[in-house]
């Protein structure tokens, strides 16, 4: 199973411009909601700080994400790693600072389930699926689709949604288990299947929060495997711990610390350098 | 290819529970009409007025059941001022049958008694149209549901959720108890109303009104678990659930659980509405009382004890308390509260699906089945 074909069922998608095409075009139209990625750009957080009773947990933090890139993000507890995510997602609203989608949408000003229908996927640090919903189930609700409370009402499933949830069944490797409850499986499956339910919103920026935590070292391999085989179409960020996992990833690697951007480059440049050393291990 | 509506709502029951609901159907509106009108009071199988008033009145207290099992058992929102609707539909039915009763009253009046009483010398402008038949069928839905919808919508919005949102929706009911008390509102004051004459010309009395009003109260009970079961089946029902089971989760993958949650809200209201209309002509009075917290806390006991998550579940829980409560408040009215904050503790700890989940885990007993009894979207039957 072709991850990556599975999850671009439609190449020729007008929402999806093809950010290899080179220099941004002269007189090139902005759609409002529309994702531009004119500038290569999908994702630019601008001086964001958020504090939490006094207490910084993001400061001045400056990032941006590439099209298609697979970015890794470490660094020690209290980072400020999550928070950032909650700020990309809506959850928490910076105190000062923006945080664009592409060129033209600020989702600082979205909410949790317009910042979610316009492409952006978040997977939790622990696995959160509906737990008294079957496995099908839980892929359904996650599903890219109208998710407005009138078609809801009287929504049916196609022939073309069912196949690609049995499509997505086989990728997660949980074909077995479409009619089980969701509460029932393993930690480990269960992080295959938020991870399944990320793949149904066909997002185009994937935050993944600790995605192999509780995993196996088979399964962590095959989490990265399919990682590698989204990277380019998607654009992904994963925060982890695991340094044989972000070694797996390749690409990027920013280092955050106290809210701060502390260093950015390939894995081995910043195991290199010396402040993140004196971060992990000095003190 | 879409399957038409009519279609669906038919297989959202399967052919056992479609027999149940044809078996209580045929019950209520051809067995109980012939048992009361045409058996003579001293035949065996002849059932007395106070069965068909008593049932009746526990039949709109069932659809309250289920439209408060809707919000909590399958929203996760527990309404503790569920009691306001159902009093606000009775009140507004209310207002018909009190301009029914036309010039018969004590002070022999057009105006209603206690309107004589305080003097006034017209009717209040909300009480305009209240003559009309339709128009107060549609004040019944469209009041309660505009309130809900209001409050809903601010509550909601601001993410007020568990224990908080039940405090508010108590002071809610609370509040507008208050407001009812005064005579200046305009609704009767601590009277209420009561003394009614008529139902549309109809002697309300009459034991062909009650039988009448039984069966439509048997048919709204009915319609409402139909509706109930289609929701809970649809995909809908299946967000619906997500929201209560994991909310942060539901948004994030893009639903926004405001309309979700209002929609129910709303709903769960104009059904419990369309109750109290129906129990009002029933019982022959509605008074502020019906706003009290107790009542409202008594409605989520019933969904407890019967079973929430489940739709059969509320029906039954209605039943039994309800038929302990007109027994006890009989023989032993002091030890009535007693007696349902026993059973609610007892329900809450050892029975948190309440009779009917205790049902279903003893007959997977005997057959020695694992049964799960999460109460999920394919929930326990009707």
């Amino acid at each position: 199973m072709n991850a990556a074909a599975l999850l671009m069922p439609k190449p020729q998608d007008e929402d999806n411009p093809d950010w290899d095409s080179g220099t941004a075009e002269l007189g090139h139209i902005l759609k409002p909601g529309q994702l531009d990625l004119s500038h290569k750009v999908i994702l630019y957080l601008e001086d964001i700080t958020v504090s939490f009773d006094g207490f910084r947990a993001l400061n001045k933090l400056s990032l941006a994400i590439d099209a298609g890139e697979l970015r890794c993000i470490i660094g020690p507890n209290g980072a400020g790693k999550t928070t950032m995510m909650d700020v990309i997602t809506g959850k928490t609203r910076p105190d000062e600072g923006t945080v664009f989608f592409g060129q033209t949408i600020d989702l600082t000003r979205l909410s949790e389930p317009e910042i979610a229908h316009i492409g952006v996927g978040r997977k939790f640090q622990k696995p959160t699926i509906f737990e008294n919903h079957t496995v099908f189930e839980n892929l359904e609700l996650a599903m890219k689709t109208d998710k407005r409370v009138w078609r809801s009402l009287f929504a049916q499933l196609d022939s073309a949604a069912g196949d690609r949830i049995a499509e997505t069944l086989q990728l997660i490797r949980l074909a077995a288990h479409a009619d089980r409850l969701a509460g029932l499986l393993s930690h480990g499956q269960k992080q295959w299947l938020e991870i399944g339910m990320l793949l149904m919103q066909e997002p185009k920026l994937l935050l993944l929060d600790e995605p192999v935590a509780g995993m196996t070292d088979e399964e962590t391999e095959r989490t990265g495997e399919l990682f590698l085989s989204l990277a380019g179409k998607h654009s992904l960020v994963v925060v982890e711990h695991d340094m044989a996992f972000v070694k797996q990833l390749g690409g990027k690697v920013t280092v955050l610390h106290e809210g701060s951007l502390l260093a950015e480059g390939t894995l081995e440049e910043v195991q290199a350098d010396a402040r993140v050393i004196e971060v992990y291990l000095g003190r | 290819m879409r399957t038409p509506f009519l279609i669906r709502l038919g297989r959202s029951f399967d052919a056992r529970s479609w027999q149940l609901v044809g078996l209580f159907a045929a019950f209520a509106l051809v067995a109980v009409p012939i048992m009361h009108l045409v058996l003579p009071p001293e035949h065996p199988l002849h059932l007395s007025t106070y069965f068909i008033t008593l049932t009746g009145k526990i039949l709109c207290y069932a659809i309250v059941a289920v439209a408060m099992d809707l919000i909590w058992g399958y929203g996760g929102i527990l309404s503790l001022g569920h009691g306001l609707f159902f009093a606000l539909g009775g009140y507004a039915f209310g207002m018909y049958l009190m301009r029914q009763i036309g010039r018969d009253g004590s002070y022999q009046s057009e105006l209603p008694d206690f309107m004589v009483f305080l003097d006034w010398k017209e009717l209040p402008w909300f009480w305009a149209g209240s003559d009309s038949f339709l128009w107060v069928a549609l004040l019944v839905l469209v009041v309660p549901a505009l309130i809900a919808f209001v409050f809903g919508y601010f509550a909601f919005r601001s993410r007020i959720k568990g224990v908080y949102f039940s405090i508010i929706t108590q002071a809610l009911t609370y509040a507008a108890m208050l407001l009812f008390f005064r005579n200046e509102t305009g609704f009767g004051g601590n009277n209420g109303f009561t003394d009614f004459k008529r139902i549309l010309g109809y002697s309300i009395t009459a034991p062909e009104t009650r039988v009448v009003l039984f069966g439509l109260s048997a048919l709204a009970l009915i319609g409402t678990l139909l509706l109930a079961r289609y929701l809970v089946t649809s995909k809908y029902g299946r967000v619906l659930t997500a929201i209560r089971d994991a909310e942060s989760r539901v948004m994030f993958i893009g639903y926004n659980p405001l309309w979700y949650k209002l929609f129910v809200w709303t709903l769960s209201a104009m059904l419990c509405a369309i109750a109290g209309a129906l129990y009002v002509p029933q019982v022959g009075i509605i008074n502020p009382s019906e706003m009290s917290v107790a009542n409202s806390i008594e409605i989520a006991i019933w969904v407890a004890v019967g079973g929430r998550g489940t739709l059969i579940g509320p029906v039954i829980g209605a039943f039994i308390v309800n038929l302990a409560k007109s027994w006890f408040t009989v023989s032993f009215p002091e030890y009535w509260l007693f007696f349902l904050g026993t059973l609610f503790i007892v329900a809450t700890l050892y029975l948190p699906q309440g009779v009917v989940g205790l049902w279903f885990k003893l007959r997977a007993g005997f057959r020695r089945e694992g049964g799960e009894l999460a109460p999920t979207t394919r929930g326990a039957g009707a």
